[in-house]
């Protein structure tokens, strides 16, 4: 096996193993996102998403020997920090002003 | 000792402006001090002017005194200078300007104290009266060019705010308005006349110095070299199109009598001796220009001598006894100008400063009626200065009456009176250089000029009392003039050199003035035609026709207007049309406003409505357009975020199927 | 070599950021929107306070900038006064060749003491009007002043852009908030139409990054001029669509009448004063020195432009019945004498002749005589509003009478509009038309037709508003308070003392005007004349 499909000489994992669980993970993310009606859990799957890409930065950031994919997820899991942050913050002021979690209830800016 | 005076010519500057900054910042605590001020120091500035005077006759052959001050515009090639002259010419109109100007300061304090007007505001008046002798000092002390058009708009404003010193009376703010709009449509000849000169001599002129200026052009003339761009006659025409503007000049001449509507001071200083002579001073201080364009000079005589008839005629149908002096103005301004486009130089210059003298005379004269008038308890603008509303004022306002007709005398040209002098030499000049045309339409002028300034003496001081009743006690119970010495003190200063100033240039053509001046039209005399001075025989039998002219025309007031008092009336009755054409000043007024103000205006509101409905139009045009199709594609924003969700997993989907899938096959 | 005491000190930074400081700092005082029960809300007047103190310290830092650039550049004998001091130089995103470049030259250090001293002013005058979000609204004004005079300094255009856009926002909520009854559609028109032309320049930005590969603005000054030709037409009309909107340039001028009227006063001062310099700057900076063939082969075609804005901005003046309107109107006048001079200037070169320095000298004099003087006027009709609450030409009369020093005051700003020699207006109006006229005579004299029209619009506004007959309305109104009068006499008087000894100042400028008229016409002289055909010189 060359360089590019293991992720490393000590563990002997191969690539594509990285990259499946990085896409199985990005897929239940994406499918949670779009069929769950709680807004706490899309928020969740959305989540779950970003960490599949950060698996993936970090496997490819491995493989190819660069620094650039896990300064990336650096990045990404700060950002990620932050929007929780916010995102929960955004949801609670939510949940104040009309008591729900459900996404198909909050239409406030719908005509 | 030498030049003591002339090195010292900024305090001439500096005293009024300092009179000015005075009473702008403290004038309302000084009142009535604030005049004093203001008149005082003008007349410390007449003193220095004075030994500036001195210092020139001192100076051999008039050599000119250059004084640099520091550089102001500096830019590329082009590089200003605040500097000042001093030579023969400016040193006459020092004088001019600071005499009249202290006279004329003087009898304010006491025209503005007893002003029964509401807003007094004598700090205002007494703030922009210095800074207009300041403006115009400046005016005819700068050495180049664009300084003196710092001065000549500077006089500009000076002379809207006093025109507008009534503010609140809609035709006082109208005049002023009018008097700065006429201004600048002069000024934009000027301007673009000066450029023009810089254009072409800015190699060898880059300071727009007169010397430089003259010197450039007169190495082009003598080499017979074209210029580069336009010739001297665009030129001189396009500067005196600025002269028309500033000495109200046919058709430019629209704004002074409206200007009338200032207090009566501010037309006797700006509006007759001094600021309406400087398109005369700008014409005659750029000589050498105006000589090596005789066609430019041709059109400086025929619209000097269309003035002149113009003005006089204009004067003989007005009953506001300041109008007719204002028309009166007009048509010496065009006498003026008539001699230096006959080649004249020094009549003109002459002719400036005796008229400057009997015209602020004639003026102050008529205010000391006017406020009698008020005195008298007639207090509406128009109706106190209707000379219809007056007569027999010689026995109320015996000193008035005898400087007035003193004046009226040196207007009208009777021997040995100032006018006379000056006002022949014009006459004398144009004929013997050979412009008939010009000497005789002048004569027939003169004729006019007796006859409307005796209109004016019969009907006023002589004729049918036509005073009020009440009003008519006042004046007969007290002497009006006696209560103010302010008011007729002025008079009599001016009314000296009314009388006696003629001799300046006495003989014809060699007398002292001429002398004194010749420096400064040395080129001019040399380039034109020679004349010979002194009594000669066509000159004794020009001033011999011009005298019976002036009495013929002072008969011809007696006759109409002394005596057979009914003839005016026949007179407009026979001639109806050119009675009103004569009254309504030849429809100037209407043709501009018609025309110039309403079609100006008409071209404002199409562009407006152009720039609303086309550029803006197009602006919201666009807007419209986008926020229609917005408003179609709106209707996919269901605002159901999973549906964008799977729009994007889709999306993603297709795309890297094309991308690895489709498009490496091919 | 002469050694600034302030090397290595971040000065322009300070200035820069000296404002978002101050801003920083007033979102913790405390203050009490709400106590709206006739007393003073409280708070109010710390905010108004520390603004103000930042502003004037900004003042302070800027003219001691100015001066110490002088005394390097004038008393020391250097005679290379157009190179830029204060550098600031730190690598920002190296991979993509951006950094942090401040520098700033004479032209930016006295558009720096313009913009410090005009938000100074509009933060004072704004002391009594503005109750309502006064935090927000010195915040805002605040940030504004950040973004102006970063465009100032910039000399990365990566830094540039950032400020550029940052200044937008801010100036939208001014309008947008504190505005009058359109102040809505006005806001979004000035944002959108702004944001329109800054994008054009923005893909501008991108094209020199890719053709030189590099934003430094200094770099890209040395190697513009030798870029294709056609590289640099298409750069330079990108650029001039969103500088030519900011200016504005005849035909994209009408957010401006929309934007002033529904502005607040202080809006309307920075606006006028500052914020239309930035589009003059622009070309000066950016569009002339990087590509100067495509600045020559548009010359005609931009002076032509400035020619109808001139006329055609004065002619649209005279019938307004807003009095803000007019004064907008008459700006979209002024400026063209900016564009004017810029223009001719390249032009004349391009003729061959070397005497452009007239027309580039008298846009600059006009740049920083119409922040004055149109501030000014801004300032006199935000007094007249606070008391009339109309800006209607009619509702006005007489206004002479109760305010006298207003009067004077107004008249002082009216004539140095109207270009009366003696204050700035005339310095640069006469210098940017002589060099039109020395460019082309018929440009000139019909430029020249401004100077009637400008003593129409300007005096008929003068008489109706302070003279005539004094209407009841304004009967009873206050003469100006020691704000207003202040700051009117401080702009008046700086104006008056550049129209009366203009060569200080002329002395600055002129070696930034000679080395932008070198680099044109070394790299413009194979450019074709296309209008030589229409008009023969």
């Amino acid at each position: 096996m060359d360089q590019v499909s293991t992720v490393s000489q000590t563990t002997g994992v191969p690539l594509a193993w990285f990259l499946a669980v990085g896409a199985i993970l990005f897929c239940l993310g994406f499918i949670g996102v779009l069929t769950r009606r709680n807004v706490l859990v899309v928020f969740m799957s959305a989540e779950l998403m970003m960490n599949a890409v950060n698996l993936t930065l970090i496997a490819f950031s491995a493989s190819l020997n660069s620094m650039a994919g896990q300064n990336f997820v650096v990045f990404v899991v700060t950002i990620a920090a932050a929007e929780a942050a916010v995102g929960l913050a955004i949801i609670i002021s939510m949940v104040r002003q009309k008591p729900t979690v459900d996404t198909t209830d909050m239409d406030l800016m719908q005509e | 000792m030498q030049d003591f005076f002339l090195n010292i010519v900024w305090l001439v500057l500096l005293l009024p402006l300092l009179a000015a900054v005075i009473n702008l910042l403290f004038g309302r605590v000084l009142g009535a001090k604030a005049g004093w001020i203001a008149t005082g120091l003008v007349f410390l500035a007449f003193l220095v002017a004075v030994g500036v005077f001195i210092d020139v006759l001192n100076r051999p052959g008039g050599a000119p005194f250059e004084y640099d001050v520091y550089t102001w515009i500096p830019s590329g090639d082009f590089k200003v200078d605040i500097a000042f002259l001093v030579d023969p010419l400016t040193a006459v109109m020092l004088m001019v300007v600071l005499g009249v100007g202290s006279v004329v300061h003087l009898y304010s304090n006491g025209y503005m104290a007893d002003d029964d007007r509401p807003d007094k505001g004598i700090a205002r008046f007494f703030t922009f009266l210095p800074f207009f002798i300041f403006s115009m000092l400046i005016l005819v002390l700068s050495n180049n060019l664009l300084l003196l058009f710092v001065g000549w708009e500077a006089v500009g404003l000076s002379s809207y705010m006093l025109i507008g010193f009534w503010y609140n009376k809609k035709v006082a703010s109208d005049a002023a308005k009018k008097a700065f709009i006429v201004n600048r449509i002069g000024d934009f000849g000027f301007e673009l006349g000066i450029m023009l000169l810089f254009v072409n001599f800015s190699t060898m002129a880059t300071d727009l110095r007169y010397t430089d200026i003259f010197k450039a052009a007169t190495d082009m003339f003598n080499s017979n070299q074209p210029l580069l761009l336009g010739n001297m006659t665009i030129i001189c025409l396009l500067l005196f199109m600025g002269a028309m503007g500033k000495s109200a000049q046919f058709p430019l001449h629209v704004w002074l009598p409206d200007a009338m509507e200032g207090p009566t001071p501010v037309s006797a200083l700006i509006h007759a001796a001094t600021m309406v002579t400087a398109g005369v001073y700008m014409v005659a201080r750029l000589n050498p220009l105006f000589v090596m364009a005789p066609d430019a000079l041709l059109v400086v005589a025929i619209i000097g001598t269309t003035t002149a008839l113009l003005g006089a005629t204009i004067a003989l149908a007005q009953t506001d006894i300041k109008k007719v002096v204002a028309y009166s103005t007009i048509s010496q301004l065009g006498y003026m100008f008539a001699g230096l486009g006959v080649g004249a130089w020094v009549a003109a210059i002459f002719h400036l400063v005796t008229h400057a003298f009997f015209k602020g005379l004639l003026f102050l004269g008529s205010g000391s009626v006017i406020h009698g008038m008020h005195h008298a308890g007639i207090h509406d603008p128009v109706e106190s200065q209707d000379i219809r509303n007056m007569g027999q004022m010689r026995k109320r306002m015996p000193i008035t009456f005898w400087t007035f007709l003193v004046a009226s005398l040196a207007n009208a040209g009777i021997i040995p009176f100032a006018g006379f002098w000056s006002k022949d030499e014009i006459i004398g000049g144009s004929i013997l250089r050979g412009n008939w045309f010009v000497g005789g339409l002048l004569l027939f002028a003169a004729f006019l000029t007796a006859l409307y300034m005796f209109r004016l003496v019969f009907v006023v001081f002589f004729g049918k009392d036509n005073v009020p009743k009440e009003a008519a006690k006042v004046f007969d119970g007290e002497r009006v003039e006696r209560t103010m010495p302010l008011l007729w003190i002025p008079l009599v200063l001016l009314a000296i050199p009314a009388t006696i100033a003629g001799f300046l240039g006495f003989p014809p053509d060699m007398g002292w003035i001429h002398d004194f001046l010749s420096p400064v039209f040395a080129f001019a005399t040399e380039h034109g035609k020679e004349i010979e001075a002194g009594f000669t025989q066509p000159t004794v039998l020009i001033l011999v026709i011009s005298t019976m002219v002036a009495i013929i025309g002072i008969f011809a007031a007696w006759l109409a207007y002394f005596r057979q008092t009914d003839m005016p009336a026949t007179f407009s009755r026979l001639m109806p049309g050119l009675y009103n054409a004569l009254l309504r000043k030849w429809y100037f007024d209407e043709f501009y406003q018609k025309i110039v103000v309403d079609g100006g205006k008409a071209l404002a509101y199409g562009l407006w409505r152009f720039d609303q409905k086309v550029i803006d139009g197009a602006v919201n045009g666009v807007a419209g357009l986008m926020s229609r199709w917005g408003g179609r594609l709106r209707r996919l924003q269901t605002g159901f975020v999973q549906g964008y969700a799977l729009a994007i997993g889709v999306g993603v989907l297709a795309l890297v199927t094309y991308l690895f899938f489709i498009l490496p096959k091919g | 070599m002469y050694q600034n005491m302030l090397d290595g000190f971040p000065i322009l930074s300070i200035m820069v950021f000296l404002p978002v400081l101050t801003a920083l700092v007033l979102l913790f005082v405390k203050y009490n929107e709400k106590a709206d029960d006739g007393t003073r809300k409280r708070g109010g007047d710390t905010i108004r306070w520390i603004a103000a103190g930042g502003a004037a310290i900004d003042l302070v830092i800027s003219v001691v900038a100015l001066v110490l650039y002088i005394g390097k550049y004038f008393n020391s004998g250097v005679a290379q006064a157009d190179s830029f001091d204060f550098q600031e130089y730190v690598p920002w995103l190296t991979d993509l060749k951006i950094s942090y470049h401040l520098g700033a030259d004479a032209l930016a250090l006295l558009l720096l003491v313009l913009t410090t001293l005009l938000t100074l002013i509009s933060i004072l005058v704004s002391w009594a009007p503005i109750q309502t979000r006064v935090r927000e609204f010195y915040i805002t004004i605040l940030i504004l002043q950040a973004g102006m005079m970063g465009v100032f300094v910039a000399l990365d255009f990566f830094v540039f852009y950032i400020f550029w856009e940052v200044m937008l926002v801010p100036m939208a909520l001014l309008i947008g908030i504190w505005g009058s009854s359109n102040r809505i559609y006005a806001a979004i028109k000035f944002f959108l139409y702004t944001l329109a032309g800054s994008l054009l320049m923005l893909v501008a930005i991108i094209a020199l990054y890719f053709n030189s590969g590099t934003l430094d603005i200094l770099a890209l000054q040395q190697q513009g001029p030798g870029m294709a030709h056609d590289l640099q037409n298409w750069v330079f009309l990108a650029f001039a669509a969103a500088f030519a909107v900011k200016v504005p340039m005849w035909p994209v001028h009408t957010w401006l009448p929309d934007a002033h009227v529904e502005a607040p006063v202080a809006g309307s001062i920075i606006l006028a004063g500052v914020l239309l310099k930035m589009g003059a700057y622009g070309f000066i900076r950016f569009a002339l020195p990087i590509t100067p063939a495509g600045a020559a082969t548009f010359a005609p075609i931009m002076v032509g432009l400035s020619v109808i804005a001139v006329i055609y901005g004065a002619m649209v003046s005279v019938v307004q019945p807003d009095l803000k309107k007019l004064v907008a109107y008459s700006s979209v006048s002024h400026m063209g004498f900016v564009t004017l001079g810029l223009f001719t200037g390249i032009w004349l070169n391009q003729l061959g002749y070397d005497a452009g320095t007239q027309g580039v000298d008298g846009a600059i004099i006009v740049m920083l005589s119409h922040g004055l003087l149109t501030g000014g006027l801004f300032l006199c009709v935000g007094v007249i509003y606070n008391r009339l609450h109309s800006r209607r030409i009619a509702d006005m009369g007489g206004m002479a009478k109760p305010m006298p020093r207003f009067a004077f005051l107004f008249g002082v700003m009216i004539f140095g509009s109207v270009g009366l020699p003696g204050f700035s207006g005339f310095i640069g109006e006469f210098l940017s038309m002589l060099g039109a006229f020395r460019a082309n005579w018929v440009v000139g004299a019909i430029t020249t037709l401004v100077i009637i029209v400008a003593a129409w619009y300007l005096l008929w506004m003068f008489q109706r508003v302070m003279f005539n007959k004094t209407v009841p309305a304004v009967r009873h109104f206050k003469d100006l308070d020691r704000i207003e009068m202040g700051s009117l006499i401080v702009l008046g008087a700086l104006s008056l003392f550049v129209g009366v000894w203009a060569a200080p100042l002329l002395d600055m400028i002129q070696p930034i005007s000679h080395a932008l008229l070198a680099t044109v016409s070394t790299a413009s002289a194979h450019v074709p004349d296309i209008f030589a055909m229409l008009f023969t010189h």
